[in-house]
């Protein structure tokens, strides 16, 4: 009999990776109250944040910092489109007429947003993207700091730093998981296609890569669209969420969390995302409780401020001593599984079962086995 | 006439300031070929450190003295504790480091100080003001002019008439050469740390010296701008960390003093965009040598 690891199987795959986190979500969306469901819904943004991030800095190895700026551009842009025309009358009067009669559904709107987004992303690819490596983290940077200017001083089109509100609330659980679904789903097929590849081959080897026909320029600024696509759908349902939003949240302090999101989970597979975004998401929410000061072993500790990003930042200079690849390193185990068909077609098999139920009989094999994925 | 001369010399003071914390990323990135992005948090160690000072009730002379051993002290040790061991890491884990390591300063900055912004207030010398061509000028900006020219010239003569220099020198031009002559590259490290934190001690100092008011995320921001800067000029060149310095801030100054109305606050976008097309002709900035590796 081949020897199989027991977190290869197909039904212990499609309970951890999808019956659980289900059972949480049913659990969360029909028992707990709004703040969990929002916190979960935040969860689901910075899943679709991160991994777009991930496309760009781990697996075509371009080390972009602006992903907030294209955060912005979707988050402002989708709720220029979603909101009525007497709200913006109101918030933004001088916005050109036609602008403000123009009111899309909100599936539209995303789409429009990101695709807005992906062009204007290609454009400052195409001048940008022949830096690499430091130069470019400080480019991108800097393209952070020209959007946050353009919104602040655009005030005709996004009320300035006031920024905009009374966005409906359109990102509802549904809905940010249909979307993080459908967006890992695209990320996965386009890493694991010729094009993906190509990408990877650029990361590791850009003159071998280049030898072998890749053109660098195209794989990269289609790496950059794309990422600025998955970033802007993550900003449109982070507004629609918030319902206000402000040049200001998205600026250095959001790029370096959607960047720790990243580097935490596993910069070179799209599986980081997963528990990068799920530590980042639920941390700062526990640690919010002890913000205001707790007593640990009869010791008071005083409130302390930006408890968050202190811890936030140990975690990742711990992450990079002892583990650089992050949780996941390059292993696509959690995004493999929801999207490869063997995990379903597996369920209709007798020997899964078997297997299954052989692993728990001979406990010591599979005691061994379980803590290495893949 | 009058206007003119305010710009030029409000854009000759933000200069001098690029210019210095140019430089210090200039010197570590010709050497180590990393970005330090807690660059710019050394400004605010530097800031805090003589505020904190200053508010123990030392002498404005010996504060500033202090606070400059502090920032240097940091500098030395932000090398040796998170850079060292990254050294021959790839490019993405330093960006990530050095990151990590101004996020965490800031934030330790923060929960020590918190974020509301402070006044430092300096001796009432330095805010004298005279006029030359209509335009006012106080003596905290000459003192920011002169201090600039004078460590730039301090800086080139280190490089090039001490011993250590030429070892810098050396292991810029050919890391490899340099270590089979046997030339000791953690002391050279730590000489660019110890001169880039001075640099940027002074930067910060006379930067919330003259806009008085700072807070923790001052460095940031400023850091950016003057790698930015350094970058312009080409890094690796100290002509091009200074040129680049001073043409950031004149491009800055100028666009938010002679753009037309309504349009003045885009200055930032402006400048950024100026930075892309002069970097898109010449992607190893306006002084950077042709043949470099890293463009």
């Amino acid at each position: 009999m081949k020897t199989q690891r027991f977190t290869d199987n197909s039904l212990f795959r499609f309970l951890m990776v999808i019956l659980v986190p289900l059972a949480i979500i049913l659990l969360v969306h029909f028992k707990a109250g709004n703040y969990y469901e929002s916190i979960l819904i935040l969860f689901f943004i910075n899943l679709i944040l991160a991994a777009s991030l991930n496309l760009t800095n781990g697996i075509t190895g371009i080390f972009s910092l602006g992903q907030a700026g294209f955060m912005a551009l979707g988050a402002y842009i989708g709720s220029i489109l979603t909101l009525s025309e007497s709200t913006k009358d109101t918030m933004v009067s001088k916005m050109p007429q036609w602008l403000k009669q123009f009111q899309l559904p909100f599936w539209a709107a995303l789409i429009v947003a990101a695709c807005v987004t992906m062009i204007i992303a290609g454009i400052i690819g195409f001048a940008i993207l022949r830096a690499k490596g430091h130069y470019l983290a400080v480019i991108t940077l800097g393209m952070v700091i020209v959007i946050k200017s353009v919104l602040d001083n655009a005030s005709s089109l996004t009320n300035g730093s006031r920024g905009i509100s009374g966005m409906t609330k359109y990102s509802t659980l549904p809905v940010v998981i249909i979307t993080a679904l459908i967006s890992l789903f695209i990320l996965y097929r386009f890493r694991t296609s010729a094009y993906g590849r190509s990408m990877i081959a650029l990361r590791e080897d850009e003159d071998a890569a280049a030898s072998l026909g890749i053109n660098h320029r195209t794989i990269r600024l289609m790496s950059f669209m794309i990422s600025a696509f998955f970033a802007a759908v993550g900003g449109c349902l982070w507004a629609h969420l918030q319902r206000t939003i402000a040049p200001s949240l998205f600026y250095f302090d959001e790029t370096f969390t959607i960047l720790e999101m990243s580097v935490l989970g596993g910069m070179a597979s799209l599986s980081g995302a997963i528990p990068g975004a799920a530590v980042l998401t639920f941390l700062p929410q526990l640690l919010a409780n002890f913000s205001t000061g707790f007593t640990i072993f009869g010791i008071h500790v005083p409130q302390i401020n930006g408890l968050t990003n202190i811890v936030t930042s140990v975690l990742f200079i711990i992450m990079i001593i002892f583990r650089k690849e992050g949780i996941t390193g390059s292993s696509e185990y959690l995004v493999g599984t929801l999207f490869s068909s063997s995990t379903y077609t597996g369920l209709f098999r007798k020997q899964t079962y078997l297997d299954f139920a052989h692993a728990f009989t001979r406990k010591n094999r599979s005691e061994k086995n379980k803590g290495e994925p893949q | 006439m009058g206007f003119f001369v305010a710009q030029l010399i409000s854009a000759i003071k933000l200069g001098s300031i690029y210019a210095l914390v140019a430089i210090g990323y200039s010197i570590v990135y010709s050497i180590m070929g990393m970005i330090n992005f807690a660059h710019g948090e050394l400004l605010m160690i530097a800031t805090f450190a003589l505020w904190s000072l200053l508010n123990a009730g030392l002498s404005f002379g010996l504060a500033v003295i202090l606070s400059i051993l502090i920032t240097v002290l940091f500098g030395v040790l932000i090398e040796r504790v998170a850079y060292r061991p990254i050294r021959k890491a790839g490019e993405s884990t330093q960006i990530i480091t050095s990151l990590a390591v101004s996020i965490f300063l800031e934030a330790v900055c923060q929960a020590i100080f918190n974020s509301s912004s402070k006044a430092l207030i300096i001796p009432e010398f330095f805010s004298r003001t005279f006029k030359i061509y209509g335009a006012t000028v106080s003596v905290i900006d000459v003192v920011t002019f002169a201090s600039t020219v004078i460590l730039t010239i301090v800086v080139v003569l280190i490089l090039q008439k001490t011993r250590i220099g030429k070892a810098m020198r050396a292991v810029s031009d050919n890391p490899e050469a340099s270590d089979l002559v046997g030339i000791d590259k953690n002391k050279v490290i730590t000489v660019a740390f110890i001169i880039g934190s001075v640099l940027a001690a002074f930067a910060g100092i006379l930067y919330s010296g003259k806009y008085t008011s700072f807070s923790n995320d001052m460095g940031f921001m400023l850091g950016v701008k003057a790698f930015i800067a350094a970058v312009l000029g080409g890094l690796g060149s100290l002509t091009g960390a200074v040129a680049g310095g001073y043409i950031m801030a004149v491009l800055e100054v100028f666009f938010s003093g002679y753009l037309p109305q309504g349009t003045a606050s885009f200055q930032t976008t402006f400048t950024f965009l100026v930075l892309i097309l002069v970097l898109l002709v010449r992607p190893n900035g306006l002084f950077g040598s042709n043949n470099w590796k890293r463009s």
